[in-house]
């Protein structure tokens, strides 16, 4: 995601003179490309978060469009009140984006894991908040964030993730996309699950159960659409992110289920519960912990098919 | 006001009068809305005058202009006597200072840019103008633009790290369109700036990081105005001016008083005050 992110900036800068990229000192092997073919729209403020995220507001406020880039909770929640005040409140073209969400720092510990930013980013008046599935949906991210005129928080994985949409998408800002169709359970996935969702869904397949896929790269604002009408054509709807169950994407799903007098339906949220890891290990080992691998998507899985069945 | 008014107006003591002013309706704002911060907003009323009085290229009548100077209070709990300035200035009709704080005003508790012409951001948490100033700076000077950016600081915020984090990047890029002013009336929330977190020594520090520092009388306008013209005060540093003041200035019973951060002036207090800003004896 890293690698499709940075390509489409570049991309993107060739065509827009505003986009303008600012680093707090992060971004090795990732931002030269950028900071030496545009060096008057490149700006490394230092190890200094709070710096960075006012100057971009100041930036946006001058007419430029800023891809604030971090990594970890660097570049969200160690200056969440510059950019709560300095960006949204002034609804500044910044765009806020992490790579690391997640475990993707698994083994670097509980100061590198990135499980609390979507909810905390979605209660915050004005944000877009973004969490591609793939390097696709990245890609259309990322130019749908520079054509978007306000905050927004772009929230990736790492480098090196599969593609998982072989064929062209319709990528839209708050839409939901279909990865594969199914009448028997919807499973909702936002950020780098993606791959491992639509894995546990084929593994389902094999046992009887069609299961429908939906990517939710945009968490805010949420598709209720997509997920009321899931909650119409499927008995069951879970969601599915590396984050904790508390606020995020489960938690938004939630809001809009609970608020709908006409759908009734079984509803899990799978993800992290409110605790800091108590395991060391890489992402796919931290993941298998806490239920997100395979075979864990697969049992929760199976237990919401069996209540349905009941 | 054009550049050739402003010049005559100048002449006939403008910044003391416009200074009196604006400390005027900010007594009677603070007392009409029972709301706090009075002293902050006196101590710095010099300053204001100076700068929206003669120094400030801004055009009341087109707030975004591309080319206005950008200003930018830090210190946004200060905001009556930003509002005050502004609608001296014709930036909005002085009636809107009535009811500023009450319910359903326009003008916040602390500068608010939502509606309110003149107000560059919103503030009201210490320590957020500087980096928003070092993101315009950097725009107009990238830009090729002329226009200059001044952020007024207050000495309590300077215990703020996001503060220094933006003098390091000023100084390393060089940003000499760039001013910061503190409003150094040496008191902050609990007292004493230099019994809460000492600054001193506080003009070593901007130099240090790599500031064209000077210290002043933030009260002589004439002195103000000079330090404004004589900016950059080094070419290829950004320029801080330490304004000594005093917190409270104007009202002698407010003067230097802890209690007049958080008191609003009762009747007979606005009276007394009001009368002492006019020459009269209290």
């Amino acid at each position: 995601m890293r690698t499709a992110f940075f390509r489409t900036l570049l991309d993107l800068a060739a065509q827009d003179e505003r986009i303008h990229l600012v680093v707090a000192d992060i971004g090795f092997g990732a931002v030269e490309p950028f900071a030496e073919r545009y060096p008057d729209r490149f700006l490394n403020v230092g190890v200094a978060e709070q710096n960075m995220i006012g100057i971009s507001a100041g930036l946006a406020l001058s007419g430029k469009v800023v891809f604030a880039y971090s990594i970890s909770n660097f570049p969200t929640l160690r200056c969440l009140e510059q950019i709560r005040n300095d960006v949204c409140y002034h609804n500044a073209s910044v765009k806020v984006v992490a790579v690391g969400g997640g475990f993707t720092y698994g083994a670097l510990g509980m100061s590198h894991h990135v499980t609390e930013d979507i909810a905390i980013l979605r209660a915050l008046p004005n944000m877009t908040v973004v969490a591609p599935g793939d390097p696709v949906e990245t890609e259309y991210a990322t130019r749908a964030l520079a054509a978007y005129q306000g905050p927004c928080y772009l929230r990736l994985g790492r480098a090196g993730e599969p593609v998982i949409h072989k064929q062209g998408i319709d990528f839209q800002l708050g839409k939901a996309i279909e990865v594969r169709p199914g009448s028997d359970l919807t499973l909702i996935s936002t950020g780098g699950l993606l791959e491992i969702a639509v894995q546990a869904a084929e593994a389902l397949e094999a046992c009887g159960a069609q299961v429908r896929v939906l990517s939710m790269p945009t968490v805010k604002p949420l598709d209720q659409e997509a997920v009321l009408a899931a909650a119409r054509e499927t008995p069951a709807i879970a969601t599915l992110e590396e984050h904790s169950v508390l606020g995020g994407l489960g938690g938004a799903v939630a809001e809009v289920l609970a608020e709908s007098l006409a759908e009734k339906v079984l509803f899990k949220r799978l993800g992290l519960p409110s605790v800091f890891s108590s395991h060391i290990g890489d992402q796919n080992y931290l993941r298998a912990a806490y239920g997100l691998s395979k075979s864990g998507i697969v049992e929760s899985l199976k237990s919401l098919l069996d209540l349905v069945r009941k | 006001m054009n550049p050739a008014s402003g010049k005559v107006l100048r002449k006939q003591k403008l910044y003391p009068s416009l200074a009196k002013r604006i400390r005027q309706n900010v007594l009677q704002m603070t007392h009409d809305a029972r709301s706090s911060h009075v002293g902050t907003s006196l101590s710095m009323a010099d300053l204001l005058a100076v700068l929206y009085g003669g120094i400030l290229r801004v055009r009341p009548e087109e707030p975004d202009w591309p080319a206005r100077d950008r200003f930018i209070l830090s210190k946004g709990h200060g905001c009556a006597g930003l509002y005050a300035a502004l609608a001296e200035r014709g930036f909005f009709p002085r009636a809107w200072l009535e009811n500023f704080y009450q319910n359903g005003s326009r003008l916040a508790g602390h500068a608010t840019h939502h509606g309110v012409p003149g107000v560059e951001v919103s503030t009201g948490s210490l320590g957020h103008g500087l980096p928003m100033a070092c993101g315009m700076a950097v725009a107009g000077k990238r830009g090729g633009e002329d226009y200059r950016v001044f952020a007024l600081l207050s000495d309590g915020e300077c215990d703020e790290g996001s503060v220094w984090e933006a003098a390091l990047f000023a100084s390393h890029h060089k940003l000499d369109h760039l001013t910061v002013i503190v409003d150094y009336n040496k008191i902050q929330s609990l007292g004493a700036v230099k019994d809460i977190l000492s600054l001193d020594p506080f003009i070593a520090k901007w130099e240090a990081f790599g500031w064209s520092a000077r210290e002043i009388d933030g009260h002589d306008t004439d002195k103000i105005e000079k330090a404004f013209k004589e900016m950059p005060f080094k070419e290829g540093k950004p320029s801080c001016l330490i304004a000594h003041t005093l917190k409270g200035k104007g009202v002698g019973f407010m003067e230097n008083a802890l209690l007049w951060h958080y008191r609003s002036p009762d009747v007979e207090e606005l009276r007394r005050a009001l009368k002492e800003l006019d020459g009269g004896e209290e």
